[in-house]
């Protein structure tokens, strides 16, 4: 459906050129719902904007619908773009027109007749529950209802693409979850691809199929969101994650030094991540019954669920005979799990809590 | 004071509301979309043109720079071409729009400045056309401001056509000259600058109460 070509975006400044794109390949497939995720300045907001040519490419070519919006004219993109939906993080709703209004605006500007409009107008008013809200301006309306608002501006001109642009960052996190409901409803309802771009993983797991770090103007990683929460390979993507999944150890091992080789009285420290079925499994019962020398301490563990796949993380300490140690962490590597070994941690001495 | 007193402020009065009501209009004609152009020409905006975007500032900046009392003189040649004589209400209205156009060029672009410009961006995600941003969004979203503004030029206005006086234009200020001062009428002189006091606050009066009832942020 979306398909970015080496995309370069350079900017003049009075220092000198910005490179804020250096070369970006992205393809989005049709219905899907795809992150881009960054910190600010990594580029991901040119980005969004280079699929619509708010920003033209200095470089590259932009393929949305078997169209090449990079190769077409003024008057042509203007068309193109009705077939691309945008809402954005402040909304950019007009103060002076009514709720109404603002989501008739893209069909006026398209000469579309006035019982057309409303025609239009109102199931997208009940699509995005503000049928009470039709005569009001947007200064009456809370966060929520006026992104609500942009949302059904969007889709007044039926696109198939529909751009987010930070939308749910300048929101609280329960309006933001209503929000990301509402896009996740349209994507299923309206077979709409949807391209989201945040700087907050909560988004991205959320709603989102597929996922691409950017950072300093490249993609750094991407793919399937199961695979890069369970398996990131950059460091900005693990960072991205550790914010949501919290991999902390209990202060009784915090700040102890980890050894490669077991020290004496130390604790063989394990990160667990179960993805899917294996998620049910009682692996650590069955470790504990073999190896009943082994004593097995566990620092944290959670549940998650990502596009409804089951997704656990644990971390374990075992202590014990060596051998036994070690025939467990092999036990341990046969099954459907995948582990981690952070390393051998003495139990601080000051840990009278 | 007397009937012919009154005769004589009420047809002043008159004069002064002809020369501002149609100075005004015709200078709000021309001086919108001088403003438009001088906005939306700028750097990063619609039309970006700096070549075009200049040489309209220079000459804006180069009219406001003449005080309208040499203006009125300055432009005589001008008035007579236009108007056929440089004398009369009429033809003090010819400086008075001239001097309107690039004061009110420079507030609308003020206005129009203030509109953010992620709605521009907005409109032009959905395939909006310059024209269309500027008149169903750049207007629309500074139309408060715009009318404050233009509140602000018509009492301008309302001044520099006492001014006209000077050259025979009649209205308010000249009644207040030739009577008031010329011929020691304090009593006129009085009355002048009251009728003028109260034009000048129903103006912005009315202009605030329009700019308010605009305003739906």
């Amino acid at each position: 459906m979306i398909k970015l070509n080496h995309i370069e975006k350079t900017y003049d400044s009075p220092s000198g050129p910005v490179k804020a794109l250096k070369g970006i390949d992205l393809e989005i497939g049709r219905g899907e719902i795809y992150g881009i995720i960054g910190l600010s300045g990594a580029g991901k907001s040119t980005l969004i904007r280079c699929i619509n040519m708010l920003e033209r490419p200095t470089k590259g070519t932009v393929i949305v619908d078997g169209q090449d919006l990079t190769a077409m004219n003024e008057t042509q993109l203007r068309k193109a773009r009705k077939n691309i939906g945008m809402i954005f993080q402040h909304f950019n709703l007009l103060s002076s027109a009514t709720v109404y209004d603002n989501i008739a605006f893209p069909l006026r500007l398209a000469g579309t007749p006035k019982d057309e409009i409303r025609r239009k107008v109102e199931p997208l008013l009940k699509l995005v529950g503000l049928e009470s809200k039709a005569g009001q301006y947007p200064s009456q309306l809370s966060g929520g209802q006026k992104q609500r608002v942009g949302i059904a501006r969007a889709l007044a001109s039926e696109p198939k693409v529909l751009l987010c642009d930070e939308a749910t960052s300048a929101l609280d996190p329960q309006t933001t979850r209503s929000i990301l409901d509402l896009i996740r409803d349209i994507n299923k309802k309206l077979q709409l691809t949807v391209v989201v771009i945040t700087h907050e993983m909560q988004v991205i797991k959320e709603i989102c199929h597929k996922v691409a770090v950017i950072d300093g103007g490249v993609i750094a990683e991407q793919g399937s969101v199961l695979d890069i929460f369970t398996n990131p390979q950059q460091p900005i993507t693990k960072e991205f994650i550790s914010v949501l999944l919290s991999n902390e150890l209990p202060a009784a091992f915090r700040g102890g030094r980890v050894e490669k080789t077991p020290q004496p009285g130390s604790y063989l420290l394990v990160r667990l991540t179960f993805i899917g079925e294996s998620a049910d499994d009682p692996v650590l019962a069955g470790m504990i019954r073999r190896f009943p020398a082994v004593e097995v301490t566990m620092l944290f563990g959670n549940l998650d669920q990502i596009q409804s796949t089951p997704f656990g993380r644990m971390i374990i300490g075992m202590t014990g005979p060596q051998d036994q140690v070690d025939a467990a962490l092999a036990y341990l590597r046969e099954q459907d799990l995948r582990e981690e070994v952070i390393g051998y941690v003495r139990r601080h001495d000051t840990t009278a809590e | 004071m007397s009937a012919d007193m009154i005769q004589l402020l009420s047809k002043a009065l008159g004069e002064t509301v002809y020369m501002v009501v149609v100075s005004m209009a015709i200078a709000t004609i021309i001086g919108v979309p001088l403003g438009v152009l001088l906005h939306t020409t700028s750097k990063g905006q619609i039309l970006e043109s700096p070549a075009l975007n200049k040489v309209i500032g220079a000459v804006v900046n180069a009219i406001r720079s003449i005080p309208f009392i040499i203006l009125m003189v300055a432009i005589i040649p001008l008035t007579r071409l236009i108007v056929g004589t440089a004398i009369g209400t009429t033809a003090a209205m010819v400086p008075l729009v001239l001097a309107a156009i690039p004061f009110i060029g420079r507030l609308i672009e003020t206005s129009l400045k203030e509109v953010p410009y992620g709605l521009v961006e907005a409109a032009q995600s959905m395939g909006a056309t310059p024209f269309q941003i500027i008149w169903h969004v750049l207007l629309p979203e500074s139309m408060p401001s715009i009318v404050s503004q233009l509140t602000t030029v018509i009492i301008t206005l309302v001044g520099e056509s006492a001014m006209a006086g000077a050259i025979g234009g009649g209205g308010l200020g000249d009644l207040a000259i030739r009577y008031g001062y010329q011929r020691f009428r304090p009593d006129v002189m009085i009355a002048t600058v009251i009728i003028l006091i109260i034009l000048v606050q129903l103006v912005q009066f009315l202009g605030n109460r329009l700019a308010k009832s605009l305003d739906k942020k």
